[in-house]
């Protein structure tokens, strides 16, 4: 199976399968060092408190601690993270500000004795009022969760100037055409007001860190992390290190999606190894990660206008996303979900207001499909509402008015790479659109935008050995998604050398050169076309050394299956490299470097391309329990071209069922800034038993896309989908949906509503 | 705390241990044996990522006590390989790509084992059943039930078709 050469588009076995069902992959939590400490986190229990006084004295007798690190430990050294916004210390320095806001942390010889050590540390609260939800948080009195005039911004941020004020950190506005007067004349309006819930990603492994200090000015990490690169900059930053000597080795990742991006347990890890002197594991357990990492709750609101015949004429939408106690990547959030919001279609006049708010609830950061998954299952109903005040079903509706290749999707930056009637029409056809349904099944359609791609700059190194197997050195992150398979099928494609022959080993920052990010869909793209590049390098210095071995013209040479070839004359790889270099050695590298083109690649230019979030589904829903049944799911994988079709049709399979876990069931709920549901007893994800019974995929390929082959990324834009979806399909049968998520006893009021409407 | 002693077949292989009495199963194989196959994630018995078999049982190893498999056969993810040789249920989850981040994959196939042990010819829904307290948040599970369904023939209607 391995043994063969894999080209685009055939679907190469996953490289990391064999370690992974035998467990033999190593995770961040299996990797263990001589001599090294266990950490636990003492987390405040109050969502808004002043630190008086914290006596570890008691704690310190306990034996097997090691060392106890609090806020008054972190004097000499710079503090304060986030790439966004710096506006968070590694521990509280003096105020807590959300509920599980590590305050004390302590090293041990076990996690038992760490776990004593912390029932022993007294801390003198004085609490504080909290704002925890967004009306709170954006009311005129309210409390400041943050001294905005001191927060400096992050080396990261990439959104260009600007200044938290208050309790907003950020906001984003766009806005085109007269849109006062196109409401003014409109035929139609429609207009509400909608609640998206806050959602835990639950990667099954939680953030792990190991972190040790092999020298003072030397910091080395083994870490659960999706974007290395960038948290080796801010852990440079913290601790007054030279980016070069923070070295962070990447595993397996047990899951990610978005949980793990941006710097998470990394500081913590850093700075109880450097005062214990001694490498220092942190290994969040799954309430703690709930606590690390979360999907931003928003509240929304949004009218849109359109024409008589259903022709769209202006949107208006405002957006507060409740970002917690610290930024994290909440401005970026924020702007996504304001690019997301008028939804892909061709507006006279659209006008969005989106605000990031501090709260003191647990910080919000990325998960897959971020801010299309806010805003697309409002906007698509919005569409299918007015459809049905004009007489248009969802599907004319959508092919009247979507954008068309090439038009401009926002003003000034990328235009449309994709055909969205093209593929609007395959979910239609996968649904079976024109069939009659009964009263108790509906159908419903979604469809969207993901800004995707993030800073265009990733570098690859290809190494062919002497014996003409190849090592790739990438950093983008395996997380699950195949990216060390796609990488590997890259370079047996361009060098015709088995599957077997080529190797992708972990990320090390120290060795596998830059990447920005694992994210925004982007791996195959970028880091792909980076390794495309060093594999082309390669193949043309392969072709160069049996030209002149041969004395003929490169041209006439080919590559096949890990050798040469002249006519009838062939020479393996490992010949070629023994010519080059004259004896069994030696190695032949390449190198691929993606980079802006014209120096640009702000967020304003961008995005590096449009990820097309599109599906359909068919649901049952029981009138009398307000259950819901997903009968079939249609997704439409708009590729540019598909490297390994099977690894696209798992990503689209994965991320429904995150879509439909988001749309029917997750929800984390606060009360006063508390968790109530931290554990995953309390807190349902997907089973086997709720998925849909059937599920129909498409892969479109129009080599529409700016990665090898004319690809682009896919994977999110199914999760954005799946909500817009199953709205659409209820709305189809009557029931009016205005918040997430679709519990059976919220449906089931909106279903008596419905009844009692007719 | 005293220790006590247990005697346990991991995988085929006798093993003798002091052990706390509180020390979970779970712990016991990834710290005391190096397993580290088997994995941790929800901590309370509802996501599967530690199913190892206990006399041929799925159980979940956060849940366990080491001391309740004292004279008793465990067989973990390391154990189901035979020189070098994958069970038909691993390959099926490579080939059908039941698997992705591989996290929930040894508890996913070791409940697998004990499922197709159980019934030679699940259906969907009984495959479905058995495995709902299984989580995995990365395939949709569509590829799993696949690789499932692709396991229990070349286990069981091979065997059939050779008695014939």
């Amino acid at each position: 199976m391995f043994d063969q050469v894999y080209g685009i588009g055939e679907n190469a076995p996953r490289v990391d399968g064999y370690s992974k069902v035998t467990g033999q992959a190593n995770f961040a939590g299996d990797i263990k060092l001589a001599n090294m400490l266990e950490v636990r986190i003492l987390r405040s229990p109050y969502a808004h408190a002043r630190i008086k006084s914290i006596d570890t004295a008691r704690a310190e007798l306990v034996p097997g601690v090691v060392a106890i690190l609090t806020g008054a430990d972190l004097a000499d050294i710079d503090p304060y993270y986030g790439h966004a916004i710096k506006d968070r210390p590694i521990v509280a320095m003096d105020i807590a500000r959300f509920a599980g806001d590590p305050v004390a942390v302590v090293a041990a010889e076990t996690v038992q004795a760490a776990e004593d050590a912390i029932e022993q540390i007294n801390i003198d609260y004085e609490t504080l009022p909290a704002v925890t939800t967004i009306d709170e948080a954006t009311a005129e009195a309210a409390i400041h969760v943050h001294d905005v005039d001191s927060l400096r911004l992050g080396k990261f941020h990439g959104l260009g100037d600007f200044r938290p004020q208050g309790n907003i950190c950020y906001e984003h506005h766009l806005e085109t055409g007269e849109i006062d007067a196109l409401f003014a004349d409109a035929a139609v309006v429609v207009s509400g007001d909608y609640l998206f819930p806050s959602v835990y990603q639950y990667s099954l492994e939680t953030h792990t860190t190991i972190a040790d200090w092999p020298a003072h000015n030397q910091l080395e990490l083994w870490s659960s992390c999706q974007h290395p690169y960038l948290v080796r900059g801010e852990l440079a930053d913290i601790f007054g290190l030279s980016e070069g000597n923070v070295r962070i080795h990447i595993p397996y990742l047990g899951g990610g999606f978005g949980s793990k991006s941006y710097t998470r347990m990394e500081p913590i890890a850093a700075a109880i190894a450097r005062k214990a002197g001694r490498p220092a594991r942190v290994a969040n357990s799954v309430n703690e990660s709930m606590l690390t990492s979360r999907r931003h709750n928003m509240k929304c609101h949004m009218r849109t206008a359109a024409r008589a015949d259903g022709s769209l004429l202006a949107r208006e939408v405002t957006i507060y996303l409740d970002t917690g106690a610290y930024a994290d990547n909440g401005p970026r959030v924020v702007a996504t979900a304001a690019d997301a919001a008028p939804g892909p279609y061709r507006w006279p006049g659209y006008r969005v207001d989106a605000y990031g708010v501090y709260t003191n609830r647990p910080p919000s950061g990325s998960y897959r499909a971020f801010g299309a998954t806010h805003l697309q299952w409002i906007g698509e109903s919005q569409i299918d509402e007015i459809g049905r005040k004009v007489g248009l079903d969802g599907l004319q509706m959508r092919e009247k008015n979507l954008l068309k290749h090439g038009q401009d999707v926002r003003k000034g930056g990328k235009p449309l790479d994709a055909d969205l009637i093209g593929d609007i029409k395959l979910v239609a056809q996968g649904l079976e659109w024109d069939q009659p349904t009964t009263p108790n099944v509906g159908r419903g359609m979604g469809v969207g935008l993901l800004a995707a791609g993030s800073r265009p700059v990733s570098t690859a190194i290809v190494r062919m050995e002497a014996d003409g197997s190849v090592t790739v050195l990438v950093s983008t992150t395996e997380l699950g998604q195949g990216a060390r398979t796609v990488m590997s099928q890259l370079v047996s494609q361009e060098l015709s050398v088995p599957l077997s022959q080529i190797r992708v080993p972990d990320g090390d920052t120290q060795i596998t050169p830059y990447d920005r990010s694992t994210g925004a869909s982007r791996s195959t793209t970028l880091a792909g076309r980076a390794v495309n590049l060093a594999a082309l390098e390669i193949r043309e210095t392969l072709l160069g050394i049996a030209a002149e071995m041969w004395h003929v013209n490169p041209s006439t040479i080919t590559l096949k299956n890990g050798q040469a070839w002249h006519g009838e004359q062939s020479a393996p790889y490992a010949d070629l490299i023994f010519h080059h270099f004259g004896f069994a050695g030696g190695e032949l590298i390449g190198h691929g470097i993606v980079r802006p083109e014209l120096g640009k690649g702000t967020y304003e230019a961008g995005p590096v391309f449009w990820e097309v979030c599109i599906g359909g589904v068919e649901i049952a829903l029981d009138w009398d329990t307000g259950r819901l049944d997903i009968l079939k799911i249609v997704s439409v994988a708009d590729a540019g071209t598909a490297v390994n079709p099977a690894l696209i049709k798992g990503q689209e399979m994965g991320g429904a069922a995150q879509g439909l876990g988001n749309a029917i069931f997750e929800e984390m709920i606060f009360s006063d800034g508390q968790l109530l549901n931290g554990t995953m007893a309390d807190y349902r994800v997907p089973t086997t038993n709720d998925i849909a019974d059937k599920f129909v995929s498409f892969i479109v390929q129009n080599e529409d896309g700016p990665g090898p082959y004319g690809l682009k990324g896919v994977g999110e834009g199914i999760l954005a989908a799946m909500p817009a979806a199953i709205v659409n399909a209820l709305a189809s049968l009557g029931v009016v949906i205005d918040e997430l998520p679709l519990t059976p006893e919220r449906v089931w009021r909106a279903a008596q509503r419905a009844r009692r409407s007719t | 705390m005293n220790k006590i002693s247990i005697v346990v077949t991991v995988n085929g292989r006798e093993v003798k241990a002091e052990i706390e009495p509180r020390e979970i199963l779970l712990d016991f194989l990834r710290n005391h044996l190096n397993l580290t196959g088997t994995k941790r994630s929800c901590d309370i018995q509802i996501c599967g990522a530690c199913t190892v078999l206990l006399d041929d049982q799925p159980v979940s190893a956060c849940n366990t006590l080491a001391y309740e498999s004292n004279g008793r056969h465990i067989l973990t993810i390391e154990g189901l390989a035979q020189n070098g040789e994958l069970h038909p249920i691993q390959n099926a989850f490579i080939e059908h790509n039941g698997l992705q981040c591989g996290f929930c994959t040894p508890g996913m196939v070791l409940a697998t084992k004990a499922m197709l042990e159980d019934m030679h010819n699940p259906d969907e829904s009984e495959i479905r059943n058995y495995l709902r307290g299984n989580l995995c948040r990365c395939t949709g599970y569509h590829p799993i039930i696949a690789a499932v369904k692709d396991a229990a023939q070349r286990l069981h209607n091979g065997d059939e078709r050779a008695d014939v």
